[in-house]
Order: structure tokens, then sequence, then C-alpha cells
């Protein structure tokens, strides 16, 4: 499993490159309850910091609201913009969840180191997918 | 490819360019009182400092400011509005705080003070508050313009783990919330200012550390090349805009 997913990793930018889609699952089937975790939980994506979802406190407006993104979006372009969503918006501003190479100046204790798991990334996507 | 894309977004005049606005349009009622009262804006205890600093001899020159530069108020009027700027004695770009060290190493022949010391920012606020109102105006031409252009690109880079540059937050997101807390312009003006967060008063060096910090990037070092050039290139956005240091923020 470990081995897939790093396989699928290295593979990354060649994938990115080929549109604004992600097809295949970098990990097991998301829990759209767990993604509803990392998505609010400070150390883990802590996506409420700039998305507004119904029902949940808001807290920032940097990103749009994520209500119905999951009608709005495939599972696999939701997957490509919680990976790396500057492959598909050059100016975005919102971070790369999945991503480890190409990062200028990051600080010796994340060096090296993705903000989410591929299987946290599946999670989010599973949850985002249900957003409808 | 990356690169290309880079490119061609600093290339085009971006669509979020806005007119240079103070931070404190986007603080709360509650700071925008506390820095319209100079007795109720905690930054004025460290002006006190200052003032006390101003005149005292120390060193073994035994000298203080006063003993060279006479009244703050008449010879240090503006010359905060024009720093970071090249400074010929040294040879560099000099900041308010680099500047008053070279007179305290070479003039009072006392030993640097270090980054954020009680005294050193009190010196900065006491003689920043000497320029209040007056409108930022540096030079990044000639000899300061490769620091001016390092600053820029470094505000342009996307940095650390979160990936995003100065330019996302400041210029193309000013105005929106952050988990709570209106992002402004990043302009430079307020600075020092007693920031709620540290119950104390700080530099603008040690904010813009606090934003290295916020996207896991590396924190440049207290009066390194990154932070003076960041410095000369936040002045030169903010130019035409008033001083108003020493500020209150969150
Ligand atoms: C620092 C701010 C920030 C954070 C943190 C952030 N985002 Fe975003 N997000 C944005 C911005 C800004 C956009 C819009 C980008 C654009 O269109 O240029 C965006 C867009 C998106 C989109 C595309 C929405 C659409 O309708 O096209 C998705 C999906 C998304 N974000 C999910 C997430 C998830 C999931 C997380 C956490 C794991 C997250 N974001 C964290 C700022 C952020
Ligand atoms: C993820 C968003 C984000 C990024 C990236 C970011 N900042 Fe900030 N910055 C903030 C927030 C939030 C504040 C506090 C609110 C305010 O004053 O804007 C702030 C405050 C500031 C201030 C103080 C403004 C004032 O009026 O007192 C300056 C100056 C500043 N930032 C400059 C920078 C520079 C230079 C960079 C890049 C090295 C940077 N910021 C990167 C979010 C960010």
């Amino acid at each position: 499993m470990k081995q897939a997913a790093a396989l699928i990793l290295a593979a990354l930018p060649v994938l990115a490159a080929a549109g604004d889609a992600l097809e295949a699952p970098l990990a097991a089937a998301g829990d759209a309850q767990r993604g509803r975790g990392v998505f609010v939980q400070r150390e883990q994506g802590h996506c409420v910091i700039c998305h507004a979802v119904a029902g949940m406190v808001p807290a920032g407006n940097v990103g749009p609201a994520l209500d119905g993104v999951g009608a709005r979006l495939t599972v696999a372009q939701l997957r490509q913009r919680v990976v790396d969503i500057t492959q598909v918006k050059p100016d975005a501003a919102m971070p790369a969840f999945l991503r480890r190479d190409g990062l200028n100046r990051v600080a010796a204790a994340y060096a090296g180191r993705t903000l989410l798991d591929a299987q946290q990334v599946e999670d989010i996507v599973a949850f985002l997918a249900g957003l409808k | 490819m990356r690169a290309l894309a880079l490119s061609l977004a600093l290339l085009a005049a971006p669509a979020w360019a806005q007119a240079p606005r103070s931070g404190l349009d986007y603080q709360g009622e509650d700071i925008r009182r506390l820095q319209a009262d100079d007795f109720a804006n905690p930054a004025m205890l460290w002006v006190e400092r200052g003032a006390a600093a101003w005149k005292r001899k120390q060193g073994a020159a035994n000298t203080s400011c006063a003993d060279c530069h006479g009244a703050a108020e008449q010879s240090m009027r503006g010359v905060a509005a024009r720093l970071p700027g090249w400074d010929k004695r040294l040879g560099r770009v000099s900041t308010l705080d680099t500047r008053i060290n070279a007179c305290i190493v070479r003039e009072q022949r006392a030993p640097e003070p270090p980054p954020e010391a009680d005294d050193a920012i009190g010196l900065q606020a006491y003689v920043a508050l000497q320029s209040r109102g007056m409108p930022l105006q540096v030079e990044v031409d000639g000899v300061a313009q490769p620091l001016f252009e390092r600053g820029r690109d470094l505000y342009n880079q996307r940095i650390g783990q979160m990936n995003l540059a100065c330019t996302h937050c400041h210029d193309q997101q000013a105005g929106k919330l952050l988990l709570v807390e209106k992002i402004s312009q990043g302009q430079p003006t307020a600075w020092p200012a007693y920031r709620m967060e540290w119950q104390a008063a700080g530099s603008l060096e040690r904010r813009l550390r606090a934003c290295f910090l916020g996207v896991r990037a590396e924190m440049p070092a207290y009066r390194s090349e990154d932070l003076v050039a960041l410095q000369l290139f936040l002045a030169q956005r903010a130019q035409g805009l008033a001083l108003e240091a020493p500020g209150v923020r969150r």
C-alpha cells in the first residue's frame, strides 16, 4: 500500500500536467466522517481557516465557501485541488497539501514532509464529494 | 512549466492591485481607538524608554544620542520616513534599527543591542515618532536597487510548507478573513508597534518573522539581508502612506 502510494506520488507531476483532475486514488477509499475531522482540526487540514461550510463555525473567507462543491467538481478534480491546486490555478492562495518537491525555504521541522498524508487527502475528498 | 507560469504571473499587472491603505483600516474599533490616543497606546511606554535612552550617556565614549543630535524633535524629524535607505558611511542599506546601532557602536562605543531589546525598540519608536504623519519616501534606485529587487522577488516567491507568497495574502486576499483575522495589505507604516499577541512592542522584523513562521518557512535571522531587503521593498510599496508608528496591532 505504502509502496503504491509512493509510486503514485512519484508520478504526480506527469499526472498533474495531464489536466485539472487526478483520477487515481492515492490510498484506501476515503472516509467522509474522518475527512470532516481533517477539514476542521488545527493540526490536520485546518481548511476552515479559509473555507466556510454550512453548519461549521465560519473562521475565514480567503477561499470560496465549499457548500455544493461536490456537485460542482468531480472526485478527481477535488483530489487535484487538495493535492496541489497550483497545478490548476497557478495563482491560487491555497497550500498544496500533498506536495513535497519544489517548495522554497521550508522550515527545518517540516522539510520533506507534506501537510497531509495520502489517506487524509482521500478522506477529505470523500467529505468534499458529499457536499452537494 | 511552473517557472513560466510564475514569470507570466509577475509580468501581467495583477488584477487585485489596490491603492495602498494602512493596516489600521483593517483593524477593529478597539485597536483603532487605542492607537488614536497617545495616553492609551501601550507602545508609548516604549517611546518613554526611548526618550530616556536618548539622553543617557553610555559606552566607552560616555556620550548620549542627545550630545550629538540635540533635540530629537528637530534632528530626527523625517529620518524614519526615509529608511531603509543607502548609508554612505556604512556602504550598505540601513534600517532604522541598524542605523541607530551604528551610532551606538561607533560613536558611543557601546555593545550593539540584541534584536528586540526593550531599549532598542524604545529608541526606534521614539525616533519614528518624530516622523509621524509624514509620507514614506524611500530611494530604491542606484546602489540600493539590487537589494530592492531581492526584496521584491522574495515578496512574490511562494515559501514554506504552506507554499504561499506574501503577495497571495497581502495583495490578492487583503480584506479577507483568515482564522477570524482580517488580512491587511501588509504595509510597514505602524512599526515598531505594540502587538496584543506579544503583550509587548516589537519591530517590523519581528512581525515579518511571524509571517514566515505562519507559512512554515525558515525564519530569516534578525538584521539579515533578506529582512532588510523585504523592508526596503515594503517601504517602496507603501510610498506616500503616512508613518503612524508607534502603532497598535492584534
Ligand atoms: C490559506 C487559505 C486556504 C486554505 C488553508 C485552504 N484553501 Fe482551499 N482555496 C483557497 C483559495 C484562495 C481558493 C480559490 C483558488 C482560486 O480559484 O484561485 C481555494 C479553492 C479550493 C477548492 C476549489 C473550489 C472551487 O469551487 O473551485 C477546493 C475544493 C478547496 N479549496 C479545498 C480545500 C481543502 C479541502 C482545504 C484543506 C485541506 C483547503 N482548501 C484549505 C484557499 C485556501
Ligand atoms: C497566509 C497569509 C499570510 C502570508 C503568506 C503572509 N502574511 Fe503577513 N500577515 C498575515 C496576517 C493574518 C497578518 C495580521 C493582520 C494584518 O495586519 O494584516 C499579517 C501582518 C503583516 C504585516 C503587518 C501589517 C500591519 O499593518 O501591521 C506585515 C508588514 C506583513 N504581514 C508582511 C508580510 C510579508 C512581507 C510576507 C511574506 C514574507 C507575509 N506578510 C506573508 C498573513 C500573511
